[in-house]
Parts: structure tokens; sequence; C-alpha cells
């Protein structure tokens, strides 16, 4: 059938008066929208090519580009929207299964929005952050189950010792990490920005199952090595070039369902550091085959300790799904010294729409069930929750660590620092920002320079944020605040809502 | 002095630097004036492309510039206390004998009114020359040497 519906999801608006033919949106559309008229001396622009990724209306010079979301309607039906029509549209087009990138776009509830911090009145003070100390920097990793202190002597003045061994911990001075990315879904300098950052801030990246480059490695003390289910690029040296690492079980984005990296994508840098054959597929398995059980994940995760000789915590990542809190529960009493739980909304290079959209649950709701569940079992303070999908703004942290959180991890909010503008299509590896594409023409683009700079200003943002609202509410540090429900309320929640995520609704005093 | 490095990694060929180039030398200096009513406006600086490898080149500036060695009208002249290479558009007589010498090709010629040569002047009336400024990538960097 040759009958096609071309039907494009953006139109772009040239106007004609400012347009000055400079070619610049030409030259930086990888999708090749725009294309130059020699004989008429102006740029033709084939609408259905658009991607919606900013591009060129960023560079266009004179600001003669817009992109605008197409207003050609179907009948309107609110069962079948235009959405379900296209995919249908494609599907029997192309047999194939509907790929996207990014986290989950539909409209199900955000509950941050739905959940508002306290701040102090009269009955007790507020701090003023520019004036008096505010700690936010905190600690990732197993506590003790109690904590012995005892008088020493050194250099003839007492200081105070602990008297059992600390486990190994991170030191974090925001409680804000990079979140899992690995060399291949995104480009070597969208890594290198993320690394330099975390290590100018005292923060950490996470390499994602993409092992490490060489270049990575100088950024040792602020890296967390992680082994999924393909275990590309792990060896000792690779775990012992990270100061934690992480067992990646599963993606908020697609649980359940592996990687797979196009063999496009795989070029002699990136075979090197994957360790598999150029131009291969990098295929990670849905399960790891040596975990169908809480006892195998134990093994693992001892098996990684014995290699970094107790020296390095050892992290297990899973998705949000139904059972979470009994998974959660399970894990630690594996042995790991942090959890990450990646909520429904975080993002991909790539996974099955159906999934990213189907699949898991909110993290607000993961994440205070997790919590609670743990202090029930009297094993909160074994491990330290770092939680991801979709963490937005400041507020969304600070939100978080209330409901339990000792940290959260950022992916998109990064790569939008980067410059990315979500047009959702990392999988075609045709990014025009030079984030998810291994193209050298692309992969220019950014700078990692930049790319730090943007990232740092990013975190000190953040972290004067969290110390004006810390500040506000009376707190000086931001341990004081982790799981203490008592600064949220809910607003819109039904009584079931309330009930998970622990809160009262607003307007509800002691 | 301070002069302009090249950093051909994160070039990307956008040509932006070319454009506000010739906006800095066109007489209007407004961008659609410039495009739009204004004929040939030459850049002075140039974007070279192989493949994926690009990078903007413009005069260098040469400690020893054999192109104010080579004008024959004293048109070209390196300012001694700034270390600018400036022609002289009133007295260039448009031999193209610093075209000839340049090692670098940054020369050109500007025919649009008088035979005279193009060429970078590090747009010294602006406290960043103007490619450097609107570089998207920081592909130019102005710094002293």
């Amino acid at each position: 059938m040759t009958l096609k519906l071309n039907q494009s999801e953006f139109e772009i608006i040239r106007d004609k008066e400012k347009c000055i033919s400079c070619q610049v949106c030409v030259r930086q559309c990888s999708n090749d929208v725009h294309e130059y008229d020699e004989t008429e001396g102006v740029i033709l622009s084939d609408s259905s090519k658009c991607v919606g990724c900013h591009r060129c209306e960023t560079l266009c010079p004179t600001g003669s580009i817009k992109i605008k979301k197409r207003e050609s309607e179907f009948k309107s039906n609110a069962n079948w929207t235009p959405e379900h029509l296209k995919n249908i549209y494609k599907q029997a087009e192309t047999g194939g299964v509907i790929l996207t990138g990014m986290g989950c776009d539909k409209p199900y509830p955000v509950y941050w929005d739905h959940i508002l911090f306290n701040a102090s009145q009269v009955t007790n003070p507020s701090i003023d952050p520019l004036r008096e100390p505010m700690e936010i920097k905190t600690f990732i990793g197993r506590k003790p189950d109690i904590l012995e202190i005892k008088p020493v002597k050194e250099a003839g003045s007492d200081i105070i010792k602990y008297k059992n061994n600390l486990e190994p911990q991170l030191e974090i001075n925001i409680p804000v990490l990079f979140s899992a990315m690995s060399y291949g879904s995104i480009s070597l300098n969208a890594v290198k920005s993320l690394a330099r950052a975390a290590s100018e801030f005292g923060t950490f990246y996470n390499t994602g199952e993409g092992g490490l480059h060489k270049d990575l490695m100088i950024y040792a003390d602020n890296t967390i090595v992680q082994v999924a289910s393909g275990r590309f690029g792990v060896d000792k040296n690779y775990l012992n070039n990270g100061a934690a690492v992480e067992i990646k079980i599963g993606q908020g984005a697609k649980p359940g369902i592996g990687g797979h990296l196009p063999g496009e994508k795989v070029n002699y840098d990136v075979s090197t550091t994957r360790m598999i054959p150029e131009g291969s597929d990098a295929i990670s398995p849905a399960p790891h085959h040596d975990i169908y059980s809480i006892e195998d994940l134990s093994q693992l995760i001892y098996a990684l300790k014995e290699a970094t000789e107790y020296k390095k915590p050892v992290g297990v990542k899973v998705s949000a799904v139904h059972n979470i809190a009994p998974i959660a529960s399970g894990i630690v009493r594996a042995g790991a010294d942090f959890i990450s739980i990646d909520g429904f909304r975080g993002g991909t290079g790539a996974a099955p729409q159906v999934i990213r959209d189907n699949v898991g649950i909110p993290i607000e709701l993961a994440l205070s069930s997790v919590d609670l569940r743990l202090r029930e079992e009297g094993i909160r303070h074994k491990v330290s929750l770092i939680v991801a999908g979709s963490i937005r703004s400041s507020s969304d942290v600070i939100k978080a660590i209330a409901l339990g959180a000792d940290a959260v991890y950022i992916g998109t909010a990064a790569l939008v620092a980067l410059g990315c503008h979500l047009c959702q299509k990392c999988y075609t590896g045709k990014c025009n920002w030079g984030i998810a594409t291994q193209d050298p023409y692309l992969t220019k683009r950014l700078n990692p320079e930049i790319g730090t700079r943007r990232l740092l200003n990013l975190l000190n943002a953040w972290s004067h944020e969290i110390k004006e609202m810390l500040g506000g509410a009376g707190i000086n540090a931001i341990e004081s605040l982790r799981g203490n429900r008592e600064h949220l309320r809910g607003v819109g929640l039904n009584e079931r809502e309330l009930s998970i995520l622990g809160i009262k609704h607003a307007g509800e005093a002691w | 002095m301070k002069k302009i490095f090249i950093k051909e990694e994160y070039c990307i060929a956008c040509r932006l630097c070319e454009i506000y180039c010739q906006v800095e030398h066109s007489k209007s200096k407004k961008i659609l004036k410039a495009f739009k009513n204004e004929k040939d406006i030459l850049s002075r600086v140039l974007v070279e492309e192989v493949g994926y490898n690009s990078f903007a080149i413009q005069c260098r500036h040469c400690e020893d510039a054999p192109c104010v060695e080579a004008c024959i009208s004293g048109a070209m002249q390196k300012n001694k206390n700034t270390g600018i290479v400036t022609c002289d558009e009133n007295k260039c007589v448009g031999c193209w004998m610093c075209i000839m010498a340049c090692p670098y090709g940054v020369v050109k010629r500007d025919l649009s009114e008088k035979k005279i040569a193009s060429k970078c002047d590090l747009c010294s009336d602006e406290e960043y020359p103007v490619c450097v400024r609107n570089c998207p990538n920081e592909a130019l960097q102005f710094k002293d040497i």
C-alpha cells in the first residue's frame, strides 16, 4: 500500500521578513528539515521531518524560526485520541514495536505537585542561610546499628572517635547525584560534562552500563560504576576505578526490559570501553542470568564487595514496581549499602513506548512505602535510599528527602541543563544537541567545558534553593529533614494516597 | 596582546561567526538591514570544513607579519602598541601582494567599491571580537598569549 499518513507533529513557521538565508538552520538540522534553494535564494523547510528539538530556533541569529505544534485535528474523540490513531497507523505500516526516548509523558498524577512544604512562624524561628551555617552535605552508605564513641588523645588534645568500624560511605555535598547514563547512550562529551561537574561540586556521576572510558578514569573518586545484566566493561580494574558499585536490576522507564544499543552506535571507542567487538549490537538481557532470587543477589553483592575489598559501598538499582517495599527489604537483607529506586517517569535512551507509558509506579509512592516499610522492620539505617524518576527542581529534592530519601538522582534534569529539549528522539542517534548520539558531526556540539559550567550552575542554584527552603522551615541540616513528614502536607489527595505517602492533608495540624 | 584561539574540536560549522562578522563590518551594523539592503559584505573569518572537521580562521596578527612586509603602499600596518595588523583602506591600492604573502589565506579581495584588501581587525572597537562573542560553542577564544 502506498498510502502513507505523513502527518507531521510540528509546523515550522519561518518569518520571511526576518530570514536572511544564512543557512545556519540548514547546517544544524540532522534531520534534513531545512534546505537552501539556490535558484530562489530561499530556505525551504519540510515540517514532516521535524522532531521539535528547537536547535534551529535556538541558533537562528534573527529569530525568524518558530516551531509550533501542528494544529490539524482529528475528529474529536475522547477515547480514540490522536496518539492511539497515529500509533496504529505507524504499526500497520511497519509491524514493529514503537520506540521512544526520555521518560513517560502521560498525564498521570505528579504527586510532587500535590505536596506542600512547611515553614516556621512565631513558635519556632526560621534561619537565614546567608547568615548562619546550613549543612546540605550527607553520606550514602550503611550506618551502624549502634553508634559507640570513645574519647582518644591525639596530638595532645582530646577527640572523639567511633568505637566500631564504619562501613564505607560516599560523601556528597548536595543530596543530588547524576543518574546512570552510559557512554554509548550519550556522547563522551556529555559524560565528561557530568563527570567534571560531579568532581568539582563533590557529588557523583554514574557510568550506566557503558563501561569506563579511559579519559574518565581521573574522575574515579566521583564515579559510581554500574554492573548491569550485560556486564559490559566490567573487570576488577573497572570496579576499582569507581567510588561505589551499583548493580542495576531495573530502570524506571522500562522495568523488566533489557537494553539494546544498536551496532551503528558501537564505534571503536564505545567498543573498547564496553569490551565488545566494533559494530556489534550491545544487548543487555532483561534479567541478570545469575540472579533469580534475593539469595542470588546477595552473592553478587558480596562478590563485588570482595572484588573491591569491602572498601566501597555496593548498591542496587531497581525500578519502582508494585511490590517495591518487600523487594527493597529483601535488598537490604541481601547486603546492599544503598538502594536506588527509579520511578516510572524516569528517562531512557530507548524504550518500547508501551512499556514506558504503562509499567511501574510513581516514585513518590514507591519512596514513601519503602521508607515506611524499612522503618517498620527496623532496618532503615542499614541502607541509604537514592530516588530517581523525574526530579525536576530543588523543591522535588526537598520533598523527596522529607518523604524519606537520603539523596536523589537526576538524569533528565542534567541533560536539560546540557541543552536537551526533550524531543524524545534519543533512540534515533541523531540528537542535534550532541547528547544522545555518537555521530562526530553532532557530538562536537556539546563542549564539555560549557556543559560542566552549566551543570555546576544548576547544582549551585539548587543548593541555594534547598538551603532557603530548609532555613524557612527552621532546619539547619538536610539530615534533620530526612523522613520528616511533618513538614509535608498534601493538597487534592484522597485518604488512600495520603496514607501511602504518610502525610497529613493541608489544613490538618497536630 | 590578546589573540583569537581556535578550538577546532568544538567548531560545529554553524558559520555564525561569519554572519556576525559580516554584520559588524556592514554600514548599518544591524543584522536585518545588513543582509537585506547591503550587498556582498565580506566576512573576515572563514570556516574551513573537511568532513566533520571544521574550524573558523581569521588573521593571526603574526608577530612578523608577511603581509606588512609585502605591502607596497604602506596600507598594511602592524600597530606597535596593540599588535593588531590592519589595512588602511584609503592607502590600499588593491595590488593583492598581501594575499600572495599571507600563509593562512585570510586576506580577501573586497571588490564591492574600490579594490581593497579585507582582513580581520580584531573588532578593535569592541571588548571581544564578534566572532568570539557569538560562537555558540566557545570554539573561538579571545585571550592573552
